[in-house]
């Protein structure tokens, strides 16, 4: 952090509080279920993915990609390819046409690319799966086979592939996502020593990627100097912005549209792929669509990377933790920033009284590695709240009774206050319903024929972020409708629905007469999907637009309104119209107000307020997870029959899709915890099973019956008091379960997945 | 995909004959598995020949049972007869691959299925069995799901299918017709052991169709039934499965039992050595477990995948014991 970011910091944390939003606990549209939207689109198949969009003269492309991890392009020879039926060009680097490396994610402020490597631009290989060719043809079978036509040879360098070997190279990252590396309160190596009761273990978990159901796909048109791409990415303006500084034109000139996302989960940004169809595209001046291969996706794509992690608690009879020591190693790139925040969740959820906190990368040859559902929150609370459990069981306590008493009063190491935090109520109400109290803390003393039976707890939490830059625009017309602009997205966690419902709670409109637009970098520029940030990004600005369209319509009322002479401050929203706040008779209508003036609408665009309240405290959700499964005492196969997930996450805004999220991350929790696990061969750093038949995610069987509740209470300092829940849902899961796995088994097993091998 | 040819004959005899003026021919059933290895280009047949209509029947009879080659996996499973006489076979057949896969896969087909070895289908590897030759990198590199039993230093890949492990126990004829002619083969002896050359899998002769499978009469097998263990509930292919049947007298001692594993050997794996041991002794857990011991004395781990030795012995007992009827505690 720089001195002037230090200084703002310290600035805005002396500032007063910002009022809360007074909209906080309006329930006439917020906190009723409501079906998606969008979801008769869906059903019926006329929502229009990236890859489904018509256009004349189209082609399709198809990726041919290395398969070496490190050295250079010997030869390449395209005649075979090229002369294949239907093939209207293979681009390689060549012929591609000169771009300057993309703008970094994280890095640039306007950046949407995982890698700041160069696309296609020179011999050089970077990592095993690398794109070395593009063959686009008539069809996309014909660009298919004639990709297999395409020879390559290779001077192959010595690749930088084993974790293990490397470690002793591992170098500290100048920040993790904006933290310090290293956090270090008191001695707490020492501590740990003295201490009456610790635990001292190291945590592994593998690579893993995102398996959205739908590809990554782009379907791309130049028309002169302008660029419309129909893209699937959690992030329409930053692909803008990207864009256009690779192929060197005005953002104005660049059109990026996703109205739908079939699943993100942090892997749908700005890949190799669409600046290689924009850059075959302006070479044969036709449009060019690309789908990626569910093997692409594993190849040019990144997931989450491998860690190592060490956690070391030490704690005495009564009182805080005396010591509380977290720290690792990710495998990381050169070219990426993406260091896997795996110690986050230590820094703020127990009281300790010594810190030790470090983060360390591993510079790996593969491809840049992302931001995965609960970045990096899911892995390091399988390995943080594993070691609660270790502690609790060597102090032969109960371990929500402990987790009770280490629960701190204030941000543990940065001091805030907290913003809203009733992480013990959640416990509290989770284990009732769970029935905690007829756990047994002895091992294998739960059995029922040849399954052993074990529950299991661990905490659930991910920050509250909020990001800056985003506007809407209000347009409330004549016929009492509102249209919501904002180009944000909406991957299926609910976007649009939500977003409507509270669009409607702040005009005071029925949610019927409101429809939010969104995906589109034609409207006002949203913020990125991303961090679970969306909701609360979204109602900020969309609550500046409220005051701004709120003040309009007090001036376009004038003199002859039952509303004249009132401030926007004196007014509300409600009953589809303005009213005095405390006198709600003194009212007029938006159609009233519009028919007079002669106005067919009305439209208010607006920026969101900074997010400061991030700055001045610790914001974060909670949640606690309770598991109950079985592991076959013969075989070690493990199946968990029963899942409560209990959340403190702010207001709710929509129970039915908030449910659907939630459950939607413990299901995948469920695939870290027990099978994912990409296989990357360290002898040619390639992954060897780039297929959902060999990748495994949890089927249907693996999913038991998945109760989620929740505290509902605003957090006093977020817009409508909420916050994203889109990535607690996964957090805490890999814990609940191997320390489930442990009630059952007697066996710890802190190396993921926990496949039955380990467990025989 | 290359361009071939695709031709549906009316009968066996035809498309035999079409296949024999072809270099590269394949017969295609459901092509739950010949389309994904065409698509990877590790097949490239210049011809297609449409089998799927042909041999479509369960013909039902008091001695034995014939399923026609076309008949799909889900017919199979659903059929009565089938479920009644031969339930190992139902279980298996609905262990393996979803709903939808096993509603399109011919039962010719799941017998002709390759392996699934991700270094197989990886055109970045060396495989034998896909360029004769060129090393196996299956052998030193991830391989949880390969063979613990009868690999060779040229491969160590397994047979995926589940249904063939039921077939193997229950004694199945194949019936076959070629050039020149019909004859029938035990399952157990279509299959290869990989040896020196796993590129050959089968002792079917070129252009050599399948018609139909035959189940003999077996009344032991209606107590039978299919185990599969595996890394997830469903859609994974077996690390160790177990088809058993057994027949117990009043006094206790096994008149006869049949034994076949599955995702531990080049070809499906029937437990003959067990099967010997256990005839005419008492059906207890440690003459299973001793059973189980003599028929994986061979067995050979590799880097992933010697936990499956264990399992397999342990999976033998659990599911002998459950047709057994007593509480393995």
């Amino acid at each position: 952090m720089s001195i002037i970011q230090k200084a703002m910091q310290t600035v805005i944390r002396l500032m007063p509080d910002a009022a809360s939003d007074p909209m906080i606990g309006a329930d006439r549209e917020i906190g009723k279920s409501l079906s998606r939207i969008d979801g008769p689109l869906k059903v019926t198949g006329q929502a229009r993915f990236a890859a489904e969009v018509p256009l004349e003269r189209l082609t399709y492309a198809t990726l041919v990609h290395s398969t070496i991890a490190r050295g250079r392009i010997a030869t390449i020879d395209v005649a075979e390819a090229e002369a294949a039926p239907g093939v209207v060009l293979v681009m390689t680097y060549k012929n591609a046409p000169r771009m300057p490396p993309p703008l970094q994610m994280m890095v640039d402020a306007k950046g949407a690319a995982a890698s700041s490597l160069p696309v296609m631009q020179d011999a050089t290989i970077h990592w095993n799966g690398e794109p070395v060719a593009v063959v686009v043809a008539e069809t996309q079978e014909q660009a298919d086979y004639a990709a297999t036509l395409v020879h390559v040879t290779y001077d192959v360098e010595q690749a930088a592939t084993s974790f293990d070997h490397l470690k002793h190279k591992a170098r500290t990252p100048a920040s993790i996502l904006g933290e310090p590396a290293n956090i270090t309160v008191g001695k707490a190596e020492a501590a740990l020593g003295k201490a009456k009761f610790s635990i001292d273990q190291r945590y592994r978990t593998p690579h893993q990627n995102h398996a959205a159901i739908e590809l990554h796909a782009a379907t791309v048109l130049w028309e002169g100097n302008k660029l419309t791409v129909h893209d699937t990415t959690q992030m329409v303006n930053l692909t803008r912005s990207t864009l256009a500084a690779v192929f060197r034109i005005p953002e104005d000139n660049v059109h990026v549209l996703s109205p739908f996302v079939g699943g993100g989960f942090g892997n749908k940004g700005l890949w190799s792929h669409q600046i290689l169809a924009a850059a075959a595209a302006r070479l044969i001046d036709r449009p060019v669509r690309i789908v990626l291969s569910r093997a692409g996706v594993f190849r040019i794509t990144g997931g989450r990377t491998l860690t190592e992690q060490r956690v070391a608690l030490g704690a005495d009879d009564d009182g805080p933790l005396t010591a509380l020591i977290h720290t690792g190693f990710a495998g990381m790139t050169e070219h990426n920033d993406c260091p896997e925040q795996f110690t986050f969740p230590a820094r703020h959820l127990y009281a300790a009284k010594s810190f030790l906190i470090d983060q360390k990368v591993i510079d790996l040859d593969m491809v840049a590695n992302t931001f995965m559902r609960a970045p990096s929150e899911s892995i390091g609370t399988f390995a943080l709240e594993s070691a609660i459990d270790e502690l609790a069981e060597a102090m032969n306590v109960d371990p929500i009774a402990l987790r009770r008493r280490i629960e701190p009063e204030k941000d543990p190491t940065s001091g805030l206050a907290f913003s809203s935090r009733n992480i013990v109520e959640a416990y509290r109400r989770g284990a009732e319903r769970f029935g905690w109290d007829r756990r047994n803390a002895v091992p294998r003393s739960q059995r029922d024929g040849d399954w052993l039976i074990g529950y299991g707890v661990a905490t659930a939490t991910y920050p509250y972020y909020r990001m800056p830059g985003g506007a809407a625009r209000i347009r409330l017309g004549v016929d009492g409708r509102a249209i919501v602009q904002m180009a944000s997205h909406e991957m299926g966690m609910g976007t649009a629905t939500t977003q409507a419902m509270h669009a409607a709670e702040r005009l005071g409109l029925p949610v019927g007469n409101v429809t939010f637009e969104y995906g589109d970098t034609d409207l006002p520029p949203g913020t990125i999907a991303g961090g679970s940030s969306q909701t609360a990004s979204i109602i900020a600005a969309v609550t500046a637009a409220a005051d701004v369209l709120a003040a309009d319509l007090i001036k376009l009322a004038g003199n002859d309104s039952p509303l004249a002479g009132l401030k926007p401050a004196d007014v509300a929203m409600r009953d589809g119209g303005l009213c005095e706040r405390d006198n709600p008779q003194k009212s007029e209508s938006y159609v009233s107000i519009l028919q007079r003036a002669g106005r067919d609408e009305i439209s208010a665009e607006a920026a969101a307020s900074m997010p400061l309240e991030t700055q001045k405290y610790s914001m974060h959700s909670y949640g606690a997870q309770f598991c109950e499964l079985r592991v076959n005492e013969v075989t070690g196969e493990t199946r968990v029959t029963r899942w409560l997930g209990s959340f403190d996450t702010g207001r709710i805004v929509n129970p039915k899709t908030a449910a659907s999220q939630f459950r939607g991350g413990i299901i995948m929790g469920l695939g870290l915890a027990l099978m994912e696990d990409t296989v990357f061969d360290e002898r040619t750093g390639r992954i060897m099973n780039p297929s959902l038949a060999e990748y495994h995610v949890p089927v249907h069987l693996d999913v038991p019956d998945i109760d989620v509740i929740w505290t509902d209470v605003s957090d006093p300092h977020s817009p409508m008091g909420v916050h994203g829940i889109g990535e607690i849902g996964i957090t805490g899961v890999g814990a609940a379960v191997a320390n489930a796995v442990y009630n059952a088994t007697g066996k710890r097993i802190r190396d993921l997945p926990i496949t039955l091998d380990k467990l025989m | 995909m290359i361009a071939f040819d695709y031709t549906r004959p009316a009968s066996a005899s035809e498309a035999i004959a079409i296949a024999a003026k072809q270099a590269h021919a394949k017969y295609l059933g459901g092509g739950t598995n010949l389309i994904d290895l065409m698509r990877e280009t590790i097949e490239e047949p210049t011809a297609l020949v449409d089998v799927s209509t042909l041999s479509n029947t369960i013909d039902v009879r008091d001695d034995r049972i014939l399923i026609g080659a076309g008949v799909k996996n889900t017919a199979v499973a659903a059929h009565r007869a089938i479920r009644e006489r031969y339930p190992m076979l139902a279980r298996a057949i609905l262990a393996g691959a979803s709903a939808q896969i096993r509603n399109m896969a011919s039962v010719g087909g799941n017998i002709l299925q390759r392996t699934r070895c991700t270094y197989f289908y990886d055109d970045a590897a060396h495989c034998n069995k896909r360029w004769p030759g060129t090393g196996c990198d299956a052998r030193d590199g991830f391989n949880r799901n390969h063979a613990i039993l009868g690999a060779s230093p040229a491969c160590v890949a397994t047979h995926p299918s589940d249904m063939c492990v039921a077939l193997a126990a229950l004694d199945a004829t194949v019936h076959l017709r070629g050039v020149d002619g019909d004859r029938t083969m035990k399952l157990i002896d279509l299959h290869r052991l990989p040896g020196g050359r796993p590129d050959i899998e089968t002792e079917l002769r070129q252009g050599e169709l399948i018609t139909a499978v035959e189940l003999p009469s077996l009344p032991s097998a209606a107590r039978s039934t299919y185990r599969k263990v595996r890394d997830r509930s469903s859609y994974a292919f077996a690390l160790v499965s177990v088809a058993a049947a057994l027949d117990v007298d009043d006094a206790g001692h096994i008149r006869d039992v049949r034994l076949a594993l599955g995702g531990i050997a080049h070809k499906p794996w029937r437990a003959f050595a067990a099967e010997a041991a256990l005839r005419g002794t008492p059906a207890t857990q440690p003459n299973f477990r001793d059973a189980a011991e003599i028929e994986l004395k061979d067995a050979a781990g590799l880097r992933d995948n010697t936990f499956k030795i264990e399992l397999a012995k342990r999976t033998i007992v659990a599911t002998l014991s459950e047709l057994n009827g007593r509480d393995r505690s």
